[in-house]
């Protein structure tokens, strides 16, 4: 294929005999030889399977070359070598889900309903083989032409029961070598038995047979409690033996030990195996030839402090290869990762970038609109609904519509470079898209337009999915309808849609960091290795914050001579002036131009910046449970810690410890999991059998999140003796202090029966609790949630960032985290805060702000008292002094201010009086 | 030893990783080769129907 020719029609597949399986559909269905991995694939380029093209193989065919109107297929292309310069390389080769097929007891490759999860995603996809229709039999061709699949289909029906089995590659030794937790898994279970719940009507049976549920993640044991109380999904402790299968139904035949150590029969529909993650040879063969260490799981070897740097110099690592972990943390690796590269070659940034050729916006002030309507069917989001070419037509028909087209999927690459064309050839000076959500996909759009030489603002999208098709899935006709009705508004404000400017921002490119602890000093450290004067604000009288009182990290490593290195790194840094003892008490401005007051005993200074990054931690929970402060034997976990780095004699005195986990988290009044404690109490376990083997240490807690590589710490514990006691929430420990002793009683979940142990030391695994500094969040308009973290931008997407601009995050003040993901997010953040910093002239404000009509202004300040942004304020010189002006760049355009002037002189570009009218009444001639 | 740096970085694989440690790089000055095995970016992200915990549409 000539990727350069290629235009992405498809028509090469139409008649293509070769066939192969579908790797996107988790070989599902087939594909042919000639083929585009999705419909969105970027680039959308075709290529050749050369294993399975009937030219390349047999030399014959050669039908994609007589079809192809691009005249881009080249059957004749070789491999070819090229050798690229780079200062760095950043390696992230992802993972492949684990192939349960040797698995003999789940008989996932012999029974057709037990799937893997990765199948099961497919099967919920409404661009899937099944189109989103959960079935049984779904590995069978959906119109099966083998006689013996036809019989099998025949059996096919919507399930009512299914299961999900947990840790199926992982937390494995005896049927694989996988020790680690995925850390994936229990979260997309819950997930996908949700979904298949919202696919298949109420009564579908969701059931999760697991270990321990593992959801240690920012909103995570939310989702867990919902799925459970909200959406009735059932967890089930317990590891399944094997599976049967009723050779007439196909039915699924279990037989598990409850909690209770009954023996329970059931019979599911479909069985879904929770698949872990797992790094491929070829990746481990490959980062072997790039001289890079691995763990004894096969992901790379990182350090706590420096954790995407590989053992080779020059080569960074993020992703899953850099230890298993979802989106979220994938996204932070990928910024932290791009932040050690980029520091390592900041002597030569902006070396080899080119600045990207502006294309001339045509002036169309004046000229009558020419409007080109887009409808998208979504693949069958939408189509499968709403009859997508008949809107088509009826945009033809509207007042100043020049041209109208129907897109598989409008945002595709191909549907793009179509749209510029048609948009050029036939003079379109407004552009309508009815599609999904502008919330994602209007600025790909708007880019559209700019390359084509239009201004961004004369663009209108309406969305036809989520508020159409998605709520009107059983009124097909009346959704048609609905989105002729959309259509024509958008088409009425559209033909007033006026070009709109947007003004440049000056940065200022100055940095400050609020908070001296990890995070906050790995943010200060790489933002001024890039050579930005960065400032460093911390209330107390040293840097280092909570990783003062830290003895190891989960690895091993020792933390406070990480830590002191560190500051004394930070300290002699020309780039960043430290200050301790130092408060925050305003801040003024906005992206690229804050100023603000900083506080300290005797003086108080202005700093004016241009990006703040955020890093005021957690602190750990005081506890008011288990007699916490009425014996000296009840200490918290970093008391411990504390015992431990002063070597304390009484460590070796002691003969029974007990851990109480969960302390404050995980239940009603703080219901977020503290993701550190259940590791860093297994850590400390282990070290107080290695310096005492005879020692009895027990953890009692609720489920063991030992995520990840952490899990080997798990299985050491066990092997070294240390004896874990499950609890329930509603049945906590009991601690007594009787005569002289330390007990603690509790039921035993193996034998149920009360068991009392003796403690020489308790030490309470206490929450991580937020700052909550209302104040701060306040200054920089940024967002706590209910429980007092900072709420991020976008949960997956934007985890280092707020969405307010110039703003960062990282550290726990986002969500508790230990030292290596303290540190990736501090790299994260700086790394996102140097993309704002490096756009120094090129950053501009929105076009669709509020502006104001002097004339009419009466100067009442209403505005001025009701906008949340600061954005209007009264003039204080000029022709229209005391009249109210906007802040162009402070104004987010959310019409406040235009909806509450009882003059009529403040207008929202974009969204004017008149183009909203237009909407409404386009609307009302549907009345 | 730094006199001959070279401002670019390759980075290996176009998952989600990949492409937006490609995206910061590029944004922040560094000219980026983005080396994927297979035809398209995306990686596993491109197959999943929806993301938890915010049920949001993976693609």
């Amino acid at each position: 294929m000539d990727v350069n020719l290629c235009v992405g029609c498809g028509a090469c597949t139409e008649k293509c005999p070769g066939k192969f399986d579908d790797g996107y559909n988790a070989d599902l269905k087939q594909r042919t030889a000639i083929y585009v991995e999705y419909p969105q694939a970027v680039p959308l380029k075709y290529a050749i399977n050369p294993d399975v093209c009937l030219k390349l193989t047999k030399d014959k065919c050669g039908i994609c070359e007589e079809v192809c109107p691009a005249k881009a297929i080249d059957y004749t292309q070789k491999e070819e070598r090229i050798t690229l310069n780079a200062g760095s390389i950043i390696f992230s080769p992802g993972f492949k889900p684990f192939d349960p097929s040797r698995f003999d007891n789940y008989q996932y490759a012999n029974f057709p309903n037990v799937v893997t999860s990765m199948e099961f995603e497919r099967i919920l996809s409404a661009t899937g083989p099944t189109m989103g229709h959960v079935t049984t039999f779904p590995k069978l061709p959906l119109n099966p032409k083998k006689k013996q699949d036809k019989l099998l289909a025949e059996k096919r029906k919507d399930p009512k029961k299914i299961a999900w089995f947990q840790c199926v590659g992982s937390r494995d030794i005896n049927k694989c070598d996988n020790a680690y937790c995925s850390s994936v898994c229990c979260m997309y279970a819950i997930k996908e038995a949700m979904i298949a719940k919202e696919h298949a009507g109420g009564n579908l049976d969701c059931s999760i047979f697991f270990m321990d549920m593992r959801t240690p993640g920012k909103e995570f044991e939310k989702y867990y409690e919902n799925a459970k109380k909200k959406h009735g999904i059932k967890f089930i402790r317990s590891r399944v033996h094997s599976v049967t299968e009723n050779s007439e139904t196909h039915d699924l035949n279990i037989r598990y030990v409850d909690e209770k150590g009954q023996i329970i029969n059931d019979t599911f529909d479909m069985i879904v195996l929770s698949v872990g993650l797992e790094i491929t040879q070829e990746t481990k063969e490959f980062a072997q030839k790039l001289g890079i260490e691995l763990t004894p799981s096969g992901f790379c070897k990182t350090s706590s402090f420096e954790p995407v740097t590989s053992s080779r110099d020059g080569i960074y690592v993020s992703g899953v290869f850099n230890k298993p972990k979802d989106i979220p943390e994938s996204v932070l690796d990928a910024s932290a990762a791009a932040s050690a590269a980029g520091d390592a070659l900041s002597a030569a940034r902006n070396t080899l970038t080119k600045a990207v050729e502006k294309i001339p916006e045509i002036n169309v002030v004046g000229d009558r609109p020419k409007i080109g309507v887009f409808i998208c069917d979504c693949g069958s989001n939408i189509k499968g609904v709403v009859d997508c070419a008949g809107v088509t037509e009826y945009a033809k028909t509207l007042p100043y519509v020049e041209f109208a087209d129907e897109a598989m999927y409008a945002c595709s690459q191909d549907a793009q470079n179509k749209m510029v064309e048609y948009i050029k050839e036939k003079n379109l000076n407004r552009i309508v898209v009815a599609a999904c959500t502008p919330k994602t996909h209007e600025p790909l759009f708007q880019e559209t337009l700019t390359n084509a030489g239009l201004n961004k603002y004369l663009f209108e999208m309406t969305n036809i999915r989520n508020h159409n098709s998605w709520v009107h899935k059983s009124n097909p006709e009346i959704a048609t309808q609905k989105a002729k009705d959309l259509v024509r508004m958008a088409v009425a404000k559209a033909a007033l849609a006026e070009p709109l400017k947007e003004e440049k921002i000056n940065v200022n490119d100055t940095v400050m960091v609020i908070g001296g602890g990890l995070a906050g000093m790995t943010s200060a450290k790489s933002l001024a290795l890039q050579g930005y004067k960065t400032h460093l604000i911390e209330k107390k009288d040293k840097l280092g914050g909570e990783a003062h009182k830290l003895y190891k990290t989960s690895q091993g490593e020792d933390v406070q001579t990480h830590l002191n290195e560190l500051i004394k790194e930070i300290e002699s840094n020309a780039n960043i002036t430290v200050h301790c003892n130092t408060t925050l008490e305003n801040v003024d401005g906005f992206v690229g131009n804050f100023k603000s007051t900083l506080k300290t005993d005797t003086t108080s200074f202005a700093l004016e910046y241009g990006v703040a990054v955020l890093a005021t931690g957690a602190k750990a929970l005081v506890p008011t449970e288990y007699e916490y402060g009425n014996d000296d034997r009840i200490i918290t976990s970093l008391d411990l810690d504390k015992m431990f780095k002063e070597n304390d004699a009484k460590l070796d005195q002691l003969n029974s410890a007990v851990f109480i986990q969960c302390v404050g988290s995980r239940q009603p009044d703080r219901p977020y999991c503290s993701r550190v404690c259940c590791t860093h109490s297994v850590d400390n376990a282990i070290e107080l059998k290695k310096r005492k083997p005879g020692i009895d240490v027990f953890i009692l807690y609720r489920d063991i999140r030992t995520y990840g590589e952490r899990e080997l710490l798990y299985k050491k514990a066990r092997e070294l003796g240390v004896i874990f006691i499950r609890y329930d929430r509603e049945q906590k420990p009991e601690v007594v202090l009787d005569k002289g002793k330390l007990l603690v009683k509790l039921n035993d979940h193996v034998l149920n029966q009360p068991v009392e142990i003796e403690a020489d030391l308790l030490t309470l695994a206490t929450a991580l609790v937020p700052r909550k500094d209302e104040k701060l969040a306040n200054f920089f308009k940024v967002p706590l949630n209910d429980e007092g973290f900072f709420v991020e931008k976008h949960a997956k997407l934007g985890p280092a960032e707020f969405a307010t601009s110039g703003v960062f995050v990282c550290g726990s003040g986002h969500y508790p985290k230990p030292v290596n993901e303290a540190i990736t997010q501090g790299r994260a953040a700086a790394s996102r805060a140097l993309t704002l910093l490096a756009k120094k002239d090129n950053l501009f404000t929105s076009g669709t702000i509020a502006n104001v009509d002097s004339m009419k202004c009466s100067q009442c300040g209403v505005c001025v008292a009701i906008c949340p942004y600061s954005a209007p304020r009264f003039a204080t010189e000029g022709r229209f002094a005391g009249k109210a002006e906007i802040n162009a760049v402070l104004c987010k355009g959310c019409g406040l201010c235009v909806a509450s002037c009882r003059s009529g002189a403040l207008h929202l570009r974009g969204f004017d009086t008149h183009q909203i009218f237009s909407q409404i009444f386009a609307l009302g001639e549907a009345v | 030893m730094n006199n001959k740096l070279t401002g670019s970085v390759v980075v290996i694989g176009g998952g989600i990783s990949g492409m937006l440690s490609a995206l910061d790089l590029a944004n922040s000055g560094y000219y980026v080769y983005l080396v994927e095995k297979g035809p398209s970016i995306g990686g596993v992200m491109a197959q999943l129907d929806k993301t938890f915990p915010t049920n949001d549409c993976a693609m």
